[in-house]
């Protein structure tokens, strides 16, 4: 059976005008200011209500094929937990993420060129089994990453000498963009040890991971999306990439809305002349 | 720029812009992308996960100190009789790994998801609907626990569900509308986020249109 072709035309012309919409934007910036939700909110507040010169884990759960939304989290959360003094260990439960760590750390490092690896933050890098590995982070650190990523043996990375367990570590923020990742870190950091979890995700992950923002604090505010990512940015008083991004997913969505306003108006009066 | 970053940069794009004719039509350009694409992430897992995880996980290790890690072969024993399924009359030995592998995962999953998914839903489920300090969050409690109630007796099949018993189902599909139709704007959001990263790069790093 072939496709009709009124149909096919009109296919093109909503990916056309979709192509347009997106792309106006992004050569001329309109600056459109995005409202801060709750969730963004509660994961700032976490951070931010981190004592200084605490250890804490940002774990990247996520490849290339997922950074435009997270990475800009990534780095916006970064520049937070450095901006507070924290001391960051990055690590990865999918293999790809220790690259996006070093990527982040590039970012990060452009405001804060005076933090030095081993003492503010290090990257220990892949580690496989997911769920099994932040089990076994809760009984002996040293024991899951035995080196970090340059090869450097856990004993001798200062940042991380006092720490043995994940009940010496601050808070564990997850930007993971599937299976493993934040809730795996839920059911086993936060739901098993008591660590403070907070995060983000995929907006298409978004919805799933929600539940677990409650009165019992499974979680602490979830980032969902580009849209989250910009909110994090106005917090920080940041115009990042996410921010600059947001001009074409606002003009996008809106013009789902009319094309969606036009398909029912449509099928209304098709619904109606059949019936006359 | 370098002569391998700039024909990195080409091929980006070319392949960008094949995927992206597909959205005229199917055509020869798409299928060798996809081809590509394919061919390219089977080989890269496999180098990827053979030195990022057999490696030092395994082999590193048996070879630095063999007798120390002799547990190790257990493993790798697994690993191998699961391999067997390749040949058809030995396929039955395959058996044995998997089962150790969905009884080890049920016996780890039970526990974490009884006390994550289960337990601690429930408890957060069973709030003081005032504690909020403002209206809207009063609203809130209310409406999470009408629609926690409704939504699982959306799902009671025991009893055939007529007169009153109808009234917490139909709130329950309502309640379950909603969350699909927020689902769908979720994933909107997120393909157009992707569209956004690709047009990015087009007109950042191969155009130079923006900064």
């Amino acid at each position: 059976m072939s496709a009709n072709p009124n149909s096919l035309l009109e296919r093109r012309i909503v990916f056309l005008l979709l192509f347009v919409a997106v792309t106006i934007p992004l050569i001329f910036p309109i600056g459109w200011k995005t409202e801060v939700s709750g969730y963004a909110k509660m994961a700032w507040e976490l951070i931010e209500a981190t004592p200084d010169s605490s250890v804490v884990i940002f774990s990247f759960d996520y490849d290339p094929s997922t950074m435009t939304e997270l990475q800009p989290m990534a780095e916006a959360m970064l520049h937070h937990a450095f901006s507070r003094n924290q001391k960051v260990m990055a690590m990865a439960l999918w293999p790809q993420g220790a690259q996006m760590a070093d990527q982040a750390f590039g970012k990060a490092l452009e405001s804060f060129p005076e933090k030095k690896y081993g003492v503010d933050y290090v990257n220990v890098g892949y580690k496989v089994a997911g769920i099994v590995a932040i089990q076994s982070m809760g009984r002996n650190m040293a024991e899951v990453f035995p080196t970090d990523q340059r090869g450097t043996k856990y004993a001798e990375l200062h940042m991380l000498k006092k720490i043995r367990t994940l009940k010496d570590i601050g808070y564990v923020n997850s930007l993971s963009s599937g299976t493993p990742g934040i809730k795996e870190w839920v059911m086993a950091a936060r739901d098993a040890y008591g660590t403070p979890v907070t995060g983000g995700t995929t907006a298409v992950s978004a919805p799933g991971l929600l539940p677990y923002v409650n009165s019992q604090k499974q979680l602490h505010g979830l980032l969902g999306g580009l849209k989250a990512a910009s909110e994090y940015e106005t917090l920080i008083d940041k115009i990042g990439t996410a921010t600059v991004k947001m001009d074409a997913q606002s003009i996008a969505h809106l013009l789902i809305l009319i094309f969606i306003a036009l398909g029912n108006i449509r099928a209304f009066w098709a619904k109606k002349r059949r019936k006359a | 720029m370098s002569f391998f970053a700039t024909f990195g940069l080409w091929m980006a794009v070319f392949f960008t812009l094949s995927i992206f004719s597909f959205l005229y039509k199917d055509n020869p350009f798409y299928k060798f992308a996809e081809q590509v694409f394919v061919g390219l992430s089977a080989a890269y897992w496999l180098v990827y996960l053979f030195y990022s995880i057999m490696l030092p996980n395994l082999f590193n290790k048996l070879l630095s100190d063999f007798s120390g890690n002799l547990i190790l072969l257990v493993p790798a024993a697994l690993g191998l009789m699961m391999l067997i399924r390749l040949i058809p009359k030995a396929q039955w030995v395959s058996r044995y790994p998997i089962a150790i592998l969905i009884g080890t995962s049920a016996g780890i999953n039970m526990v974490r998801y009884a006390k994550s998914d289960l337990l601690s839903q429930i408890s957060a489920t069973m709030i003081n609907p005032f504690s909020a300090s403002n209206l809207s969050g009063i609203i809130g409690n209310f409406l999470l626990i009408i629609g926690t109630v409704c939504g699982v007796y959306f799902f009671y099949f025991s009893k055939k569900q007529d007169g009153f018993s109808t009234v917490p189902s139909k709130l329950g599909i309502w309640f379950l509308m909603v969350s699909f139709g927020a689902s769908f704007g979720y994933t909107v959001m997120a393909r157009i986020s992707l569209l956004i990263g690709r047009l990015e790069f087009l007109l950042k790093d191969w155009l130079h249109i923006i900064k």
